[in-house]
């Protein structure tokens, strides 16, 4: 904890007893966000999974979507805007049912004609609603999307480039957005940001660009448990960390996302709640292995997967951390039974460098990329000198290269062969894992090695490769899901990664903030939620 | 006089297009690419492609200069990368929001640094004025984030008096001169105030200092000039320097002000800025960084006609 840091919970712990409220409307929740501009509006959001959460599924309803009912599960896939949904024998054609009798929030019907047109919005730059900002966000999502078509109002065909299994995660990423709506604003998706219009549990009442925006519950949802008890819900951009501390122990707002770990303490202290859990999230160190690399050597990855301490890292993040047994969650359904523990056991990670030829006179040096700070890297400094000390326990002296996050993306995308990391052989990025794809396939896969994918270690494996393949070919959930689990215990029990821990989202409320489940998921779901005066 | 001023004004254009070539290169050689603002971290390479196309990413500097000056002489300042939102109502919305604010500091510091300041200078070396150069010393060294912090610790989150972040119920938008957006403003007005009382004090009793042991304050005094009289003629010998850096210090709060409009979250050009910096937000940066400094320059210009207009010594040929 900094010096500031503790002086700060110190002082706020001291006094909030005396804390005074601000007056506010009965049975409104403003949220303190980490974003510093309320998210796109228009549809498919920015922000990444900040966006998503507060202005995606709360505004808009993808066809298929995450059940975000449970904190003790994982979530999975249930119906959205489709009900249901099977492919063909081809493994190629798709078809989605549509749920009848579902309106956007002017009132215009949900039908395939419109779906098609959301697709078009992003897919088709010829297209007259294509929007290059919805786009930059949504393509990305969909690649294995080929065409599609309106069979009747309430029936959609979508073909494949290829068999892929895994186009219904990619299809949650869609927002659907209002025809009816960008006719009416002129066609213009500047004035549908200020006056959107989705299908989704809430409206967007009125929206001040970087200051505010407030959402009112839709009680025409489709879905009867979704329709927001509360009267209103504000979403604040309050990206200084201190700040949103400050906003919530004053009572401006009831609710912060990210509270800075030292504040903690005195947020608990003073009955304010700390709700986390854990969630589809990793703090890894991705390995370069291009030739040379030195982990290249399964020794020295089991090594220092063995060399971290990752109970005692637990205090340093006021224990909000989930410590890594692999790389996606202990609790995920794709976790599988990997049969190399990741653990500390140092004793065991010091034989695997002596039979690796390291030792106390024969040091193995390693450089590693870091940035000092970026979204959802937690604390990466003192982790990764953390990290740094612990190695230096199995003879492996780290040298680190720190950019800048906005630099470190750059970075990242280009590749471990890029000679702008300058023989970086690793880096400290943290993880969307909620899906097939982003939680496994993109890391490993040799198609996708970096620049043109995001593959940043170079990685290349035929038997990873054939597991890929089956994941995109097992339509069946269940065996999918089997498959997904083989892939994972492949990823563990070969230590593809330095598996360091897992976030687990902490949020901090004011104690009349009742009903939130905080599901096992980047998105939430706030319909549950009231205010206990 | 108008001479003069046409003269200074003529030597704006020069200013401004240098101010402007700087802008547009400065923000092109820090590392970091704008569209990671838009896209997703893992958008592929060709995608990326396709989108710096679009934004004119990709064409050489000197014509995307060239096309950013020529948007701009036809009062375009081009949309930001990370919103879609068109940059001049971004950065005059944000202007707004710092000039009240800016202006709310400097109606707390400027009479407060010169009272003080006149204090200290009249009782030279006796503790008044070792108590006033202790003070601004201070305000000019205490870091103001971590001023504002504490002054939001006690007065938001202990005592619940006033609020700590934003700019009113509403947003800035809804702003009103009643007590519920006013109380938004005193915090943050109050903190970017230190600094400046600092500043202008330590100026003004310098400069009263030195004019009271000037020959012409003894002459008035044997002419039998009253007390308050001679402190007039030395407020007027004052005037004219101490405009200036007052001038000056109003740009600085003006511009100056990120961190403490990050700390309290108040919609500014500080706050704006400081996301642009975080976004890579070219366009954005280039406009808020080209308005800022045309601020400095038009306030240079107020504060050299001023200055003649007050001290008919200086002369402008």
């Amino acid at each position: 904890m900094s010096r500031f840091g503790k002086g700060f919970a110190a002082m706020t712990a001291a006094v909030a007893l005396f804390c005074g409220s601000i007056a506010q409307a009965e049975g409104t929740l403003r949220i303190g966000m980490t974003a510093a501009d309320i998210p796109l509006t228009t549809g498919q959001t920015d922000q990444g999974g900040e966006g998503m959460r507060f202005m995606g599924y709360t505004v808009y309803d993808s066809l298929i979507e995450w059940d975000l009912t449970s904190a003790d599960k994982p979530s999975v896939l249930i119906p959205g805007l489709a009900t249901e949904w099977s492919v063909g024998e081809d493994q190629l054609t798709w078809t989605f049912k549509l749920r009848p009798g579902v309106t956007f929030h002017d009132g215009s019907p949900f039908t395939a004609e419109v779906a098609v047109w959301n697709f078009d919005k992003l897919l088709v730059d010829s297209s007259e609603q294509y929007d290059s900002r919805q786009a930059a966000q949504g393509k990305s999502r969909i690649p294995a999307v080929a065409s599609y078509k309106a069979i009747d109002d309430l029936t959609l065909e979508i073909t494949t480039k290829a068999p892929d299994a895994t186009l219904p995660y990619q299809l949650a990423w869609i927002l659907m957005s209002s025809k009816a709506n960008w006719e009416a604003q002129g066609k213009n998706w500047e004035a549908v940001a200020a006056k959107p219009s989705g299908t989704g549990p809430w409206k967007l009442e009125a929206f001040v660009p970087r200051e505010r925006a407030e959402l009112v519950p839709n009680t025409a949802y489709w879905d009867e448990t979704r329709v927001p008890k509360l009267d209103k819900m504000v979403l604040i951009p309050l990206p200084e960390p201190n700040a949103r501390s400050a906003a919530l122990l004053s009572g401006q707002v009831d609710w912060i996302e990210a509270p800075a770990p030292d504040t903690i303490p005195a947020m608990q202290g003073n009955g304010f709640v700390i709700s986390s859990n854990a969630y589809p999230h990793n703090w890894t160190w991705h390995l370069s292995r291009l030739e040379g690399s030195p982990w290249n050597d399964i020794r020295v990855r089991k090594a220092a997967n063995l060399a971290i301490d990752r109970e005692g890292m637990m205090p340093l993040l006021g224990g909000l951390m989930v410590p890594a047994k692999g790389f996606l969650p202990p609790s995920s359904q794709w976790f599988g039974n990997p049969t190399f523990d990741v653990k500390y056991d140092l004793e065991a990670a010091q034989a695997l460098m002596k039979e690796a030829g390291f030792g106390p006179e024969n040091h193995l040096k390693v450089k590693a990329l870091m940035s000092p700070s970026g979204s959802g890297q937690m604390l990466p400094l003192p982790m990764n000198e953390f990290v740094q000390q612990s190695l230096a326990e199995i003879w492996i002296d780290v040298e680190f290269m720190v950019v800048e996050w906005n630099q470190m993306i750059n970075l990242w995308r280009a590749g471990a062969a890029d000679p702008a990391v300058e023989g970086s052989q690793s880096i400290n990025f943290t993880y969307f894992i909620q899906d097939p794809f982003t939680g496994l396939i993109r890391h490993l896969d040799c198609n996708l090695v970096a620049p043109n994918g995001t593959n940043w270690g170079h990685y290349c494996d035929d038997e990873m490769q054939a597991l890929f393949k089956k994941i995109k070919t097992t339509f069946d959930p269940v065996e999918q899901d089997a498959v997904l689990k083989q892939t994972h215990e492949k990823f563990v029990n070969e230590a593809l990664f330095l598996f360091v821990t897992h976030d687990v989202a902490p949020r901090a409320m004011a104690p009349k903030v009742k009903g939130f489940v905080q599901a096992q998921n980047w998105y939430q779901n706030f319909s549950s939620i009231t205010i206990e005066e | 006089m108008l001479s003069y001023l046409i003269r200074r004004l003529i030597l704006v254009l020069p200013v401004a297009f240098g101010v402007s070539v700087i802008c547009f290169l400065l923000v092109q050689i820090a590392p970091g690419d704008p569209l990671t603002a838009i896209m997703p971290v893992d958008a592929t390479a060709e995608e990326q492609a396709a989108m710096r196309a679009a934004y004119g990413l990709d064409k050489p500097l000197p014509v995307q200069y060239a096309i950013w000056i020529g948007n701009l002489a036809q009062g375009n300042m081009g949309k930001s990368i990370a919103t879609g939102r068109p940059v001049a109502g971004e950065v005059f919305g944000a202007v707004q929001n710092s000039l009240l604010l800016a202006v709310s500091a400097a109606i707390i510091a400027f009479p407060i640094g010169t009272f003080l300041g006149f204090l200290a200078g009249y009782s030279r070396d006796s503790w008044i004025d070792r108590a006033v150069t202790a003070l601004s010393i201070t305000g000019v060294s205490v870091p103001n984030y971590w001023l504002g912090i504490v002054l939001v610790i006690i007065f938001s989150v202990n005592l619940g008096w006033l609020p700590s972040m934003g700019a009113g119920p509403g947003g800035s938008q809804s702003w009103a001169w009643d007590w519920l957006h006013l109380r938004h403003l005193i915090l943050p007005a109050v903190t970017l105030a230190v600094v400046p009382i600092g500043i202008v004090a330590r100026t003004v009793r310098a400069l009263a200092g030195d004019i009271l042991t000037m020959d012409f304050v003894q002459a008035l005094y044997a002419k039998g000039m009253s007390r308050a009289d001679v402190l007039r003629h030395v407020a007027r010998n004052a005037a004219a320097t101490a405009l200036s850096v007052m001038g000056l210090q109003l740009g600085y709060l003006l511009g100056g002000s990120i961190l403490i409009e990050t700390v309290f979250n108040w919609p500014g050009s500080g706050f704006l800025l400081s996301n642009a910096i975080f976004q890579r937000d070219l366009p954005l940066l280039q406009g808020t960084i080209l308005v800022l400094a045309m601020f400095f320059v038009a306030m240079n210009l107020i504060v050299d006609v001023a200055q003649a207009a007050i001290d008919p010594r200086i002369q402008r040929t």
